[in-house]
């Protein structure tokens, strides 16, 4: 039952073999880590060349013809077997660079860190790639489990506050769904193909109940730890609680391990002899969770947390893509399904390098100003330039402006869904014209919340001592910055070529080919009847700066003046305010006061209470203003209450007697082995 | 017989525009405003009828075109404004559900015309089926201006561009009797006798035109 | 040959609307002035003001940071840019493969987050609190302008700005229910866009209800003057966006030489002043609303965009 894709003829390819080299190479820091805490520096340079190798091997998998080896380890009877084919190395690509940014800025890091950190995350790193080049289904939940328990013990690592302590607990709860769910699925696709080899998988799709099944089980497990709507309770918790550079891992690569798992079971192996509906759920859930993402971003007052909500955002887009693309290709529309899978590799990739960045920058605030509210930053752009560049560049990238990299994917996208109109009866094209709407919503809101960041964080006074003493990041934390804020413009200005790199991965997904529609500088979708040329507009955009420059050099020479800020007439603050007013300058719920008032409530019932005292009493009038996510209350709360009454029921088989206990164990021994008796027959 | 025809662009964009009206008739919370969007909803309401009678050349329409535009584009809005301006009330119209909800309703109002004029109308041309669809969705929106609006002038606004709605189905379809078309403008006309009266007298009882204040005197108990 | 006159005719239409943009704020401004009674400035008085500004020197607020210095550079790039996209005068300009409707909003998104960043950049109440409202109304203006694509791309088959009004100006398509709605909508997103009445005031500087001008409050010498620029120039753009989708009539192609360029001028001048002409009657008429009641504005642009797209769902799958 081995998993051998029938490709390669060599039973042992060099590459694969320099994989597993990789691999063992990260487990061995992983564990001297664990026995030698000093060893960070070293640990964190074994990471990063690792994910130097996995981007060498990526690429090489992109260019080449797939190749397959079986590892002389695994369960009885079941060798595992890893596959390097196309889809695999352009997720092993986004896995490569965010690691090596977060490697790298590990190693900035590398005096202070923790020693389970320092243990957990080449661990972390290598479960990753693992479930990434699984051959079969074992592999696969082998390295998504090892992926997930890592990066508990990371979630964990600030186990001293109690907030951190919950998070974690809820971070394990959902890792152990995702983990349950995947195995009854693959369990299921199993027991009807006869074997558990991808290729066995794909050769046996699922149909009738059982795809519904598949699809409803992959959903949740893939779905909720890619941070799907409903499921996505945990991500702005968790995320924000590991250390900075394992968020940006977290954040970038982690919730792309699962949109692969999605795009590996649901589109390549359950083939494409799906019904209509196929792609529904995921088109549904992935706008739900867009515009819930995005909207949360906008409102949140916490950087990590923003960015975690904004991942939530990016995850949704990329799953609607996905979705579409199982629409377009269940409908024979075989290009427009291309062109979907596209955008959805294509957003992956741009998403994975700036949320990597944008969370390092996070953790460089955290390291230079002492905080991560919203309400104690402020006016960081004067003590800290560089990061304020490099985050700049990568919040205008994740607020999908062109000519960067958010862009591109985003415009693929919206061209398939103004595409989708094609497709069948009035409640699908209604759904898409919805679909259109909410990811327009999507991104609009994003902005609105990328500009809410780096305003409040960067720009303006500082809102607090520390945040006026703050100090720029290290040079090595830098060099991290700089590069994904440069991946971030190379990726921005050449979506064709990398959409030609990506053609093998989405040949591989949908069985379609993409080349004609991604030209050298040109995006060019449904036969060129509309483009987007990312490099023109780069440079007529600069040429319009320079000529402005230039212009405005020659007709108004005079040089700026320093002067108090002029704010409609406001006094200058009393001497015991340095900073100026903090009650001038807009704060966090201000900021956020439009959009909480015009979606808030309705979407997170979002509640303003106004407390006023009584005349005469000398108390201050109170604006209290909050919202609380829907799945809270919806979901976990009566999960919660089930868990406890579960619990009581446990407890009293606590007073049974020893008869009944033994007969209790019996019974299910009995039970067990009937199962197996019926299961044999 | 479909797009690209100047005769049926013309009846079709007058149609939409009545659609829009209502729409604004939906979003609008100020009484003036209200009775304005009425007034150029009951004026778009006579060029489709006279354009009909002579694209049809029945000459029937022309008359009942003639009779929407005296009475619904003047004479009906300068009634309701005089009686606003009597009754001194020129503040927002109080709504019992909110302008978003009411407008998302008003959507799924039209989408709801649409599914269910198509398969009705299904033998005639694509234009027939949109124009059934539009008149439809004039009349529903008009009965959800009457939900939407707890004021009385804004629920005898939804009544009259309710009856738009209807007149708007009727000059669409080919030979219609005149004497139908009559009977309905008398209708109209005798309504809007009755809505007056009921107003000022609700105004002089209760000093409001909430009509929640009517609640407490029905019959029956509660 | 005719690449030569694509490229010439881009250029021509970019020196038309650079010059034309200040000049049309001018000339709307003056309208509104005669309507209600006053005599009014002249139409050039924007251009004065602009050499104005020009000539004095900067006051850059002592808590601000390179931010206030480049963004006008890149909010008026970002819109001369968007400007270059969208036909004036003629079709089949050089950028008319890439003109694309998607991008042409992101070019004014890119502006607009410009602007936000410049209006939080010192710290001060009114630049946040204008930010915040302009970002939040985008969130609803943006996917109505999604819609709008949409109705267009059902029609035209791309949403390729040239595209569409070439197919629209080929009168086919005749009138719909549908192209009124959305044409419904796109005005709406427009006088958000620029900040118009009734969603903003261009023309106050009352603190409780201002969006635009809160945020270029702390603006001053040269900066202020291009922030002027990048307004009017999107409110040129905007008004040529609406006369060459919905009024796509008397463009000439660029291929049609001199001669067919004259015309095509003539009708887009009569068409923008038309326009300007409505804008100033409706500006006149018509009380700003409440800052709270825009998004019920906006709202109901993007329900109409729905509906219109529902409409062309329908009458698509009949013919």
């Amino acid at each position: 039952m081995g998993a051998i894709l029938g490709v390669n003829e060599d039973s042992h390819p060099p590459v694969l073999i320099l994989f597993t080299c990789l691999l063992a190479g990260l487990v061995v820091a992983g564990l001297a880590g664990a026995l030698w805490p000093k060893a960070g520096r070293g640990v964190a340079c074994v990471c990063l060349l690792a994910a130097l190798g996995f981007v060498a091997i990526a690429l090489f998998g992109l260019l080449r013809a797939p190749s397959a080896m079986v590892l002389p380890i695994g369960p009885p009877g079941q060798a595992l077997s890893l596959v390097l084919d196309p889809l695999a190395a352009w997720f092993l690509l986004i896995l490569g660079l965010s690691a090596a940014a977060a490697s790298l800025y590990a190693l900035a890091d590398a005096a202070h860190a923790a020693p389970r950190v320092v243990a957990g995350f080449p661990l972390f790193v290598a479960g990753m790639a693992l479930s990434l080049l699984a051959g079969d289904g074992v592999t696969l939940l082998l390295g998504f489990e090892a992926m997930s328990l890592a990066s508990w013990v990371l979630v964990g690592y600030g186990h001293a506050d109690a907030a951190n302590r919950q998070a974690a607990r809820l971070y394990l709860c959902f890792a152990l769904l995702s983990g349950l769910c995947l195995a009854a699925a693959l369990a299921l696709w199993a027991a009807s193909a006869g074997g558990i080899g991808l290729d066995v998988l794909r050769a046996a799709p699922p149909d009738g109940w059982r795809a519904a099944v598949i699809l409803a089980l992959v959903l949740a497990g893939a779905g909720s730890k890619a941070g799907l709507v409903p499921l996505h309770g945990w991500l702005p918790l968790a995320h924000p609680a590991a250390p900075g550079h394992v968020s940006a891992l977290m954040s970038s690569a982690m919730v792309k391990v699962a949109i692969y798992v999605m795009a590996r079971l649901l589109l390549d192996c359950a083939g494409p002899a799906q019904p209509l509906w196929w792609g529904v759920p995921l088109l549904a859930l992935g706008a739900a969770s867009a515009v819930l993402g995005a909207l949360r971003a906008a409102l949140e007052e916490d950087t990590k947390v923003i960015l975690a909500c904004s991942t939530i955002e990016n995850v949704g887009l990329i799953v609607a893509a996905l979705g579409l693309a199982a629409i377009f290709r269940a409908a024979d529309l075989g290009a427009l399904a291309a062109l979907a899978t596209g955008a959805a590799l294509l957003h992956a990739l741009a998403h994975s390098v700036f949320k990597a960045g944008l969370f390092l920058a996070a953790a460089a605030v955290l390291t230079g100003a002492g905080s991560r509210r919203l309400d104690s930053l402020g006016g960081l752009i004067h003590a800290m330039p560089a990061t304020a560049a490099c985050a700049g560049v990568l919040a205008a990238a994740a607020a999908a402006l062109p000519p960067l990299s958010g862009f591109a994917g985003e415009w693929l996208l919206v061209q398939s869904l103004l595409a989708g109109w094609r497709i069948g009866p009035l409640p699908m094209q209604v759904g898409l014209a919805a679909a259109v709407a909410l990811v327009g919503l999507a991104a609009a809101l994003a902005a609105a919340a990328m500009v809410r960041l780096y305003g409040l964080v960067f720009l303006g006074r500082p809102r607090g001592p520390r945040s006026a003493a703050a100090r720029e990041a290290p040079p090595l934390a830098r060099a991290a910055l700089i590069g994904c804020a440069g991946l971030t413009v190379l990726i921005g200005l050449a979506p064709g070529p990398l959409l030609r790199l990506a053609e093998e991965a989405v040949r591989t997904a949908v069985r379609q080919n993409i080349a004609d529609q991604a030209q050298l500088f040109l995006l060019a979708p449904g036969g060129g009847a509309t483009a987007y040329a990312a490099p023109l507009l780069a440079l007529l955009l600069a040429a319009g700066i320079a000529a402005l420059y230039l212009g405005m050099r020659r007709y108004s020479p005079a040089e700026p003046v320093l002067g108090p800020a002029w704010g409609c007439g406001f006094l200058p603050a009393p001497p015991e305010l340095p900073f100026g007013d903090p009650l001038a300058q807009p704060s966090a719920a201000g900021f956020g006061q439009p959009l909480r008032r015009m979606l808030g409530s309705s979407v997170l019932g979002a509640r303003e209470v106004v407390t006023m005292p009584e005349p005469g009493d000398p108390a201050p009038a109170r604006l209290e203003a909050g919202f609380a996510d829907p799945v809270f209350a919806g979901l976990l709360a009566p999960l919660a209450a089930l868990r406890d009454w579960l619990a009581d029921r446990a407890e009293r088989l606590r007073d049974m007697s020893l008869r009944r206990c033994l007969s209790l164990s019996f019974g299910t021994l009995v039970a067990l082995l009937a199962l197996l008796a019926w299961l044999e027959t | 017989m479909g797009f690209g025809h100047i005769p049926f662009d013309v009846s079709h964009a007058l149609a939409g525009g009545m659609l829009l009206m209502s729409f604004v008739l939906l979003y609008q919370r100020r009484v003036p405003g209200l009775i304005a969007a009425l007034a150029t909803q009951g004026g778009l309401l006579g060029l489709a009828a006279l354009w009909q009678g002579w694209a049809q050349g029945a000459a029937g329409l022309y008359l009942t075109g003639l009779i929407a535009l005296v009475a619904k584009a003047v004479l009906i809005p300068w009634a309701l404004s005089t009686l606003v301006r009597r009754l001194g009330m020129h503040g927002s119209v109080q709504t019992a559900l909110g302008i978003g909800p009411s407008m998302i309703a008003g959507v799924g109002l039209a989408a709801l015309a649409l599914v269910v004029a198509l398969p009705v109308a299904a033998g005639g041309s694509a234009l027939a089926q949109e124009d059934l669809a539009v008149a439809l969705s004039v009349v529903l929106l008009g009965m959800l201006v009457m939900i939407a609006r707890r004021n009385a002038i804004g629920q005898v606004v939804g009544l009259m561009s309710m009856e738009n709605g209807l007149i708007l189905a009727a000059v669409g379809v080919q030979g219609l009797p005149l004497l139908i078309e009559l009977s309905t403008a008398a209708l109209l006309l005798v309504l809007a006798l009755v809505a007056g009266v009921f107003l000022t007298g609700i105004r002089e009882r209760f000093d409001s035109l909430d009509v929640a204040f009517l609640e407490d005197h029905r019959g029956e108990r509660r | 040959m005719a690449a030569f006159a694509a490229l010439l005719t881009q250029i021509l239409h970019l020196a038309l609307l650079l010059v034309l943009a200040p000049l049309l704020v001018g000339v709307v401004r003056w309208l509104k002035a005669r309507l209600l009674g006053r005599r009014g400035a002249s139409p050039l008085q924007p251009w004065r003001d602009m050499r104005k500004l020009l000539l004095k020197r900067p006051i850059i607020a002592e808590s601000a940071s390179v931010v206030t210095l480049a963004a006008p550079y890149v909010a008026v790039a970002a819109t001369v840019v968007a400007a270059l996209l969208v036909p004036s005068f003629t079709r089949g300009m050089a950028l008319a493969p890439v003109a694309d409707l998607l991008v042409l909003a992101g070019c004014l998104a890119l502006a607009r987050g410009a602007l936000a960043l410049a209006g939080m950049d010192a710290g001060t109440p009114f630049g946040g609190l204008g930010a915040a409202r302009e970002m939040a109304f985008a969130a609803l203006a943006e996917p109505a302008l999604l819609l709008v694509a949409l109705c267009c791309a059902i029609l035209a088959g791309s949403s390729n700005i040239d595209a569409i009004a070439a197919v629209f100006a080929e009168g086919a398509l005749g009138i719909r229910v549908s192209l009124a709605l959305a044409l419904a909508a796109l005005v709406a997103v427009a006088l958000a866009e620029n900040a118009r009445i009734p969603v903003d005031n261009p023309a106050t500087h009352l603190e409780l209800t201002m969006v635009h001008e809160a945020m270029i409050l702390e603006a001053s010498g040269r900066h202020l003057a291009l922030w002027e620029y990048q307004a009017a120039l999107a409110l040129t753009l905007w008004l040529s966006l609406l006369a060459a989708i919905f009024v796509p009539f008397g463009m000439a192609p660029a291929a049609s030489g001199p001669i067919g360029w004259l015309v095509g001028l003539a009708a887009y001048a009569a068409k923008i002043g038309a326009l300007a002409l409505l804008l100033a009657v409706f500006e006149s008429a018509i009380a700003k609303m409440r800052v709270f009641r825009v998004p019920e504005f906006l709202g109901a642009a993007l329900l109409l965009g729905l509906l219109g797209a529902l409409f062309l769902f329908v009458s698509t799958g009949l013919l």
